[in-house]
């Protein structure tokens, strides 16, 4: 029997019988599309995840003083903090920030009361060092962030945090407005629209530390929030305390997100585990529609089978057919399947504003799995169709 | 004018055919046969009589528990599943009561079946099915389904689908039982026409007329061939 015979008379097996044949590739489909759709889908989700973690929990360390014992009163945090721990190999970016306390003074940016509409807010005063800015990727809408020179010299400038900068109807610093927190006066200089880290600070006002000391007495930095590079963490949050206080390291306290990156292969693990799991329950649900149909077609040709045979089809002839028919019906449906998968990963991604991952080879081993499943699902039916006796066959009919 | 056989084409000795073992049916009982080229020869019988299974043995569709069998002088009784597939293919040709045409396919693609297992070329062989159409009458319905057909025509389909394998020999398994008198003649004409052009034709029917159109007639009772005429 030659290779285009064998194909003709399978495609022919397929094609007369065209609602059977679409009911059957629609299991493989529905399977195939299921494991694509769910394998894209977990590599999507656990990226935007590994994302999270590499991007911001990965590079994070924040310090803070260890609760004092009774009789120390040496602050634990030193103001040059920042530029301490900056020598050390692996630190992108550091920054103090430190909650001030302002009594209870209001914030206002009118110098009249006005009767009508609310004129004063209780807002948070945050005391921040210049470097912190970077640390937290602090995006500036407008203006400008303060600097050393500011700190340094103790100006009474503010940068507002987006939702502060709403509430107090500060919209932009070109007219060059100013606040009041109780009765000293400050110049905003900026407003923050955005932040990686701290997002509090959004509704903040951030007064230079050096303001923060002079005016308001701070005694010294609350936290100091480290940026490192990937990868760098754990050695750095080794490092920090001694970095900053090499005469009192044990005062430090250091806050790292521990073994960032066995967490996220779990978490990614997982999920994949999980996906796959369910993906391939689906491919078994498909595999066995066609071992079913297939199983159903072999007894409804029986009669076909034993014409065939008594045309001279050797009992391998008819297993191969059957098994092309089976096989093709997997490659068709684990086509369409992909496609259709691709397709949900790439409209749910698209829905939730995230980045569509999915294996290359994904799409293109799903057809060579769908033939498989094919294979394998058509292979009992196959050598039942093989193993008939032509007289038997024949007897049942056309 | 019917041709006077000089070779033998299909020689039985003593073959036996049983089925089952508590009890053992014995379906041929040492049947003695020989079939001359070019002769057509009917196999008459009560049903269950044995003549199928005489038909399906000198068919190499099933294997005589016993005894020997030869196709133009070769031993082909105990040959493996696949020569004797070979020989189906290459050597036979069938035609049944119920026709066994594949209902989804055309007229010609069910003549064309018959050259897919003999490894013939590809190429021609359209041409090739058509003509065996011509010759049984069926010409104009090439592009037909089966279902279109009239049981005549779809016994004629048949007949051209054995003859395209070029046969020596055509085996006819009641090959007007589900036909009416008018129909059966045209059949019987056809394969008198067959005959005469020089094909071994062995039929079973249980019609005592369609067996006198045949040049010799063979009668079986309870698995053996109980007179020959």
């Amino acid at each position: 029997m030659r290779a285009g015979d064998l194909l003709d008379e399978s495609l022919a097996g397929l094609v007369t019988r065209p609602g059977r044949t679409a009911l059957t590739i629609l299991g493989t489909v529905i399977g195939l599309g299921a494991l694509v759709a769910t394998l894209g889908l977990s590599r999507t989700a656990s990226n935007r995840i590994v994302g999270r973690f590499d991007e911001v929990a990965a590079t994070e360390i924040q310090l803070t003083s260890r609760p004092q014992a009774l009789g120390e009163i040496d602050p634990a945090l030193p103001w040059n903090g920042p530029s301490l721990i900056r020598r050390l190999e692996g630190v992108a970016a550091a920054g103090n920030t430190t909650a001030v306390d302002t009594g209870d003074a209001l914030i206002r940016t009118a110098p009249v009361r006005d009767p009508i509409r609310q004129t004063e807010f209780r807002l948070a005063v945050q005391a921040v060092s210049p470097g912190l800015f970077e640390a937290i990727h602090a995006d500036v809408a407008n203006g400008r962030l303060f600097d050393e020179g500011h700190s340094a010299r103790g100006d009474r400038v503010v940068v507002l945090g987006r939702t502060a900068a709403a509430r107090l109807g500060i919209a932009t610093v070109s007219n060059q407005p100013a606040l009041a927190i109780g009765d000293d006066v400050f110049s905003v200089i900026g407003i923050v629209e955005d932040v990686t880290r701290q997002h509090e600070l959004l509704a903040s006002v951030m007064i230079p530390e050096g303001t923060a000391a002079a005016d308001y007495r701070l005694a010294s930095p609350e936290l100091l929030l480290v940026e490192t590079d990937i990868g760098a963490t754990q050695l750095i949050a080794q490092m920090a305390p001694l970095a900053v206080r090499p005469d009192a390291a044990h005062v430090i306290k250091v806050a790292a997100p521990a073994e960032q990156r066995r967490v996220r292969d779990n978490v990614e693990s997982d999920l994949e585990l999980l996906f796959l799991f369910l993906g391939g329950i689906s491919l078994l649900v498909g595999a066995i529609g066609i071992a079913n149909v297939t199983l159903v077609s072999v007894m409804e040709r029986t009669g076909e089978i034993g014409l065939r045979r008594a045309l001279g089809a050797h009992r391998r002839h008819i297993a191969v057919q059957f098994l092309a028919e089976s096989a093709t019906m997997g490659t068709v449906g684990g086509v369409i399947g992909a496609s259709l998968g691709t397709l949900v990963v790439v409209g749910v991604a698209a829905a939730q504003q995230w980045t569509p991952v999915l294996d290359p080879e994904l799409p293109l081993l799903a057809p060579l799995v769908g033939a498989v499943t094919g294979l394998v699902a058509g292979l009992y039916p196959a050598l039942r169709a093989a193993s008939m006796e032509p007289v038997d066959s024949l007897r049942s009919g056309t | 004018m019917i041709a006077i056989p000089t070779t033998t084409e299909v020689q039985l000795t003593d073959v036996w055919r049983t089925f089952g073992e508590d009890p053992p049916i014995h379906a041929l009982r040492g049947v003695d046969l020989s079939i001359g080229a070019g002769e057509w020869l009917a196999i008459v019988g009560p049903s269950g009589s044995g003549k199928s299974t005489l038909l399906n043995v000198i068919g190499c569709l099933d294997r005589p528990t016993a005894g020997r069998l030869e196709l133009r002088g070769q031993d082909v009784g105990q040959l493996d599943d696949g020569d004797r597939a070979n020989i189906r293919a290459r050597e036979l040709g069938f035609v049944f009561q119920s026709f066994h045409l594949l209902a989804h396919r055309t007229v010609l693609e069910n003549v064309m079946l018959a050259e897919v297992y003999r490894g013939e070329p590809r190429r021609g062989r359209r041409e090739r099915a058509a003509e065996e159409l011509q010759r049984v009458g069926l010409g104009g319905r090439v592009d037909y389904l089966p279902t279109r057909l009239s049981g005549g025509e779809r016994q004629r389909v048949a007949v051209a689908r054995a003859l395209l394998g070029r046969p020596h020999v055509l085996l006819a398994d009641e090959p007007t039982g589900n036909l009416d008198s008018v129909t059966t003649g045209s059949i019987m004409q056809l394969l008198a026409d067959l005959h005469a052009s020089g094909i071994t034709i062995v039929m079973i029917t249980h019609s005592e007329t369609v067996a006198r159109a045949a040049q010799r007639q063979v009668t079986m009772v309870d698995g053996t061939l109980a007179e020959v005429c």
